[in-house]
Formats: structure tokens, C-alpha cells, sequence
């Protein structure tokens, strides 16, 4: 549909699961991609079939997030191979459950530094290269949990619901520059983080979806696309749940 | 033009100021170099030197002298 064609996107977290899915649906919509994954060569293989199916123009770039210098050596690169960013997709995060008790300051200082830390900075790096062309749509991810709250997750949740005021106010401060932001909030999707909970519970949280299922990792991607995509150019300051009515 | 010229001239531009009042100039101390204006001159200056400056750098570039000491020695910019 070319949705986004030629449009300069740097996505997060690709290597699997949601991030996997905005890979792809990013490429079926023409844009140009430079994909993030921690871990070297760990998406080349995706990026090679999707070059195939779509003829995508994908670019991995391997770095750590919460790594400073290589993030903004990476901005760097994309604003002297293309001059602009068009979209960035603060996919990457990292979901770790605790009891109120239980949560060491280790664990509140690993959560915040991915989910909100790594993803403010991309935002101020990302907000710079797109004031120069008065334009951009950045799309972070905050999570059903960070809206409602939910038992044993009082850390992510709280990073979750940051990322929510992040948005928020990003979106205030970067209006008057066309730059729109925006979070999605997924539910609960068919990912192997999901999974992780433990299929015993997995039922339980099945009976709480309205539609009786869980999400597909590529409805969250649809989400984001529109997001993207000039279709929302009059939308920014909104946090999207994609969640099938669900509740936690 | 020199590093020195094309700096001062991306004061100017972008500040709306003489030349001969950059010397000694601080953060804050004219209305055009406030927040916003602070974020305008650093994109201007990365925009003529083709570069991007880290955060923390941003953050210290605290007058007109201050910000040449940090190009020069963080970004290789001779004066």
C-alpha cells in the first residue's frame, strides 16, 4: 500500500516478537528501515527475506540502546546517509515481574534504564534531526499495565506509565515543530515475553479479553504504521491501545 | 571564512546580535538566547560544522566562549 514509502524510520528491538512484526510491516509499506538489535548479525537473515518479499531497504544497526555514544554514532550515521528521520519507533524494552517487596533497586534501575531512560534519549536525539525538516512522528510503547496497573509488576508498569507522561509532554513540546508523538499501548499479545508469565496463566488472562484472544504482534505493527503514516497527521499526544478490550 | 567566522556568524544569524557584543556573552543574558534559542544555535552550529553534539555538552555550552572551548575539544573544531 506504500503507506510509508520513502520514509526514514529507525525502529528499536526488532529482533523478535512485536519488534519483528514493525520490521515487516514497516517494509511492506515501502519505508526505509534502520532496524535496531542488540545482539550482531542477529537479524541478518530477517533482513536478507525481507529485501526478497518487498525489496525493502533495510539497514540493521546493532547496538545497545542504553549505550549513549553508539546511539547517537547511529543517529549520526542515518542523518549523513538520508539528511532526515522521519519516524522513530521506541520499540525496545524489557519486562521483568516483581511483588511489592521484592523489587530490588537493581531491578527499578535495568527496567527504567531500557523502557524510559534509553528511550528519552533516542527521543531528544531523534526530536533534533526532525526539527530541522519541521517534521516526524515518534511512536513510543507504553503497555496496557502502565495505564491500568497490574499485580506483581509494580516496576514495569511504572515504567510503562513514564512512558505515558513522556508522550504526553513530548507531544506539547514538539507540536509547534510538526513533530507528532505518540505511544500505543499493547495488551496482551502472542509474544514469547508474553509467554513468559507461564502458560497455566494464560488462560486466566484469555478470559479477560473481550474479543477472547490474544493479539497478534503484527496488529500492534498495523497500529504503529498508521501512526507513522500521514493518515494521523492530526494526531499526536495519544496513547492507542491495541488491546481487543482487554482488562488486567 | 575561518571556524571563528563561520562561529560567530551562526551568533548572529541565529541570536540576532552584533559582533563586537559576542565576546563575554552568557547563556541567558539576551532574550533570544533562552531555551528555545539555545536548542536553535546548537542546531545551527552542528548544521555548519557537520556534526552532533551529546547532551551533557549541550547542557555545559554555557557562553560564547564556553561553546568554542567544547567544540574544539570534544568535536576537533580548530579556532
Amino acid at each position: 500500500m506504500d503507506l510509508l514509502k520513502n520514509k526514514v524510520c529507525l525502529i528499536t528491538g526488532t529482533n523478535r516478537g512485536i519488534g519483528a512484526a514493525l520490521l515487516e510491516s514497516f517494509s511492506r509499506e515501502r519505508a526505509i528501515v534502520y532496524a535496531n538489535a542488540r545482539q550482531e548479525g542477529s537479524i541478518d537473515e530477517q533482513v536478507q527475506g525481507l529485501k526478497k518479499t518487498y525489496g525493502a531497504a533495510v539497514v540493521p544497526v546493532y547496538f545497545d540502546i542504553r549505550d549513549t555514544t553508539s546511539l547517537k554514532n547511529v543517529m549520526l550515521k542515518i542523518q549523513k546517509e538520508q539528511g532526515r528521520l522521519d519516524v522513530l519507533v521506541n520499540n525496545a524494552g524489557i519486562m521483568k515481574d516483581a511483588l511489592i517487596g521484592m523489587a530490588s533497586k537493581e531491578l527499578m534501575r535495568d527496567i527504567f534504564e531500557t523502557n524510559v531512560f534509553a528511550s528519552m534519549e533516542l527521543l531528544q536525539y531523534a526530536a533534533r534531526i526532525m526539527k530541522k525538516n519541521n517534521s516526524g512522528s515518534i511512536i513510543n510503547f507504553s503497555s496496557i499495565v502502565g495505564v491500568q496497573g497490574n499485580k506483581g509488576q509494580i516496576v514495569y508498569s511504572a515504567s510503562k506509565g513514564a512512558v505515558i507522561s513522556m508522550t504526553k509532554t513530548a507531544s506539547k513540546e514538539l507540536a509547534p515543530y510538526h513533530i507528532r508523538v505518540n505511544a500505543v499501548a499493547p495488551g496482551m499479545i502472542d509474544t514469547d515475553m508474553f509467554h513468559s508469565i507461564g502458560e497455566v496463566h494464560i488462560q486466566e488472562h484469555l478470559d479477560r479479553i473481550g474479543m477472547g484472544r490474544l493479539g497478534t504482534p503484527g496488529e500492534v505493527a498495523d497500529a504503529c504504521v498508521m501512526l507513522a503514516s500521514d493518515y494521523a497527521r492530526y494526531i499526536t499526544g495519544q496513547i492507542i491501545g491495541v488491546d481487543g478490550a482487554a482488562v488486567v | 571564512m575561518t571556524n571563528l567566522e563561520k562561529y560567530n556568524k551562526v551568533f548572529m544569524e541565529t541570536l540576532e546580535i552584533e559582533e563586537s557584543k559576542l565576546e563575554g556573552l552568557e547563556y541567558q543574558a539576551i532574550p533570544l538566547w533562552d531555551s528555545v534559542g539555545h536548542m536553535s544555535l546548537i542546531a545551527a552550529l552542528e548544521d555548519k560544522f557537520d556534526l552532533m553534539m551529546d547532551t551533557e555538552d549541550i547542557i555545559d555550552f554555557s557562553s560564547f566562549e564556553k561553546g568554542k572551548e567544547i567544540l574544539s575539544a570534544n568535536y576537533g573544531v580548530e579556532f
